[in-house]
């Protein structure tokens, strides 16, 4: 690491000559990383909280799995009520857990409770629509790896176990997450 | 990018993670058990999965202890494993058969001790066992190589070598939906009792084709039970030998340490009749 940081610090100058006037203030003050990289950071919704997406098109198919028939498995999870509890607190551990954090840490966490909160109840039909993008858009860049996915989901199986849901169950919903991995990793 | 530019002025720590990453990311319990041969599996039939915890950009790391008690034996297993990429595992195991009382009684010396090293690969071709397809199972091939170390013995006993190779095809699937695991092997082999006796008889001297099965239901993500089946060649005049089976539970006790119990019957082994015992193995992986 040191070796890095003399690195990045011998070729600074370099990229600051043109204005040897500015230097100095670049040196004290923080790295505004946006500026640098061009970010440009939307207001959220002052309703929603949300950070708004451009308009795409919407549909429960985008949940990328087909419901369960019945409402065995929406009584399982604890109708709506229960399924919110366990995306949040999945969420909850995810941005806990140093494996993992960053990735939700750069996310817009009130999306994606809203959303994660929709895909899980339309797949366990207890009454929603998802109104979310598809996996592979809403995944896509993230740079997810096949353990940051095994992490969410011991988080989901524990969040699933907090709330009482038998085990067979919470496989069952399991199964169909599972299937997606190809379009939610990209490394 | 900035780690090769940084390993161009010198070594650097950067490199060296980049070389060899542990992740230890694989879900609890899904990289499988050890075999009494060595490689990734149940207790006595493999499996497809690679051992170690590491994931498809990682490198893992397993080894193992195995003891199975029979009323006229006892097997002693031990061995390291390393899966790479969660695509290639390597492994290596050595076997102590001890034939105790037994020895005796076959003019061997009360006590005495068959020895076998087993060296072994297996490559994942296609699938995972709990991603992708829910109907396509991971799907490895391997090779167990195995090195007697009582040649002339087993040569005096009727098998026409003590060094010899099985080739294995298997798949394996966690059907999530049933909370089922389930595999299929395919094994090509002339060993006698898993190679300790030596490898093709008088009766047989060829490689055949046997299977090995297992059927576990998961309680919970730490704890599988179950049971296997595997059948075996039967290559010796002296001796029958017949197929062996296990009611198995495997508990992750952490993420790191998994212990197996199984009651196994081995049927006949070397003309003493109804080897029933238990096995325990521990494991620890990375």
């Amino acid at each position: 690491m040191p070796l890095l940081l003399s690195l990045l610090l011998a070729a600074a100058p370099l990229a600051t000559l043109p204005e040897p006037q500015a230097a100095p203030v670049e040196e004290t003050a923080p790295v505004d990383w946006d500026r640098e990289f061009g970010v440009v950071r939307k207001e959220r919704d002052p309703v929603t909280g949300e950070i708004p997406l451009d308009p795409y098109p919407q549909s429960d198919a985008n949940a990328g799995a087909a419901p369960f028939k019945g409402e065995t498995m929406a009584r399982a999870f604890g109708g709506q009520a229960g399924i919110r509890k366990i995306t949040d607190r999945a969420l909850d551990f995810s941005l806990l857990d140093p494996r993992i954090e960053a990735i939700f840490a750069e996310h817009d966490m009130v999306r994606l409770r809203r959303t994660l909160f929709e895909q899980v109840c339309f797949i366990l039909s207890a009454g929603c629509h998802y109104s979310g993008r598809e996996m592979k858009v809403a995944h896509k860049s993230l740079g997810t790896t096949r353990a940051d996915l095994n992490a969410l989901v011991e988080h989901l199986q524990q969040a699933m176990r907090e709330a009482g849901v038998p085990f067979p169950a919470q496989n069952r919903l399991l199964a169909k997450l599972a299937p997606m991995d190809r379009t939610i990793t990209e490394r | 990018m900035v780690c090769s530019l940084a390993v161009l002025a010198s070594t650097s720590p950067c490199a060296a993670r980049q070389a060899i990453t542990f992740d230890s990311g694989k879900l609890i319990l899904t990289n499988g058990v050890t075999t009494i041969e060595g490689s990734g599996g149940g207790g006595l039939a493999t499996w497809a999965t690679i051992s170690g915890m590491g994931t498809g950009r990682a490198v893992g790391v397993s080894a193992h202890v195995t003891g199975l008690e029979l009323p006229d034996f006892r097997l002693d297993t031990h061995g390291l494993a390393i899966g790479i990429h969660d695509r290639v595992e390597l492994a290596y195991a050595r076997q102590n058969f001890n034939t105790r009382q037994a020895g005796a009684a076959l003019g061997l010396g009360r006590g005495f001790q068959f020895n076998q090293d087993i060296f072994s690969a297996k490559v994942r071709l296609a699938g995972d066992l709990v991603y992708g397809p829910a109907l396509l199972p991971q799907i490895s091939v391997g090779a167990e190589h195995k090195r007697g170390l009582d040649g002339g013995l087993v040569r005096a006993v009727g098998a026409r070598q003590s060094v010899g190779t099985d080739f294995t095809l298997s798949a394996t699937k966690l059907f999530l939906g049933a909370s089922i695991l389930a595999s299929a092997t395919v094994r090509f082999t002339k060993a006698n009792q898993f190679g300790l006796l030596g490898f093709g008889g008088d009766k047989n001297a060829r490689r055949s084709m046997q299977f090995e099965g297992s059927l576990g239901l998961m309680l919970s993500p730490r704890l599988l039970v179950g049971g296997e089946w595997r059948t075996r060649p039967d290559n010796l005049a002296f001796a029958c030998e017949s197929d062996a089976k296990d009611l198995f539970a495997a508990w992750a006790i952490s993420r790191r340490v998994t212990l197996t119990a199984a009651y196994v019957d081995v049927g006949s082994v070397a003309t003493f009749a109804h080897q029933r015992g238990g096995l325990l193995s521990l494991q620890l992986a990375h």
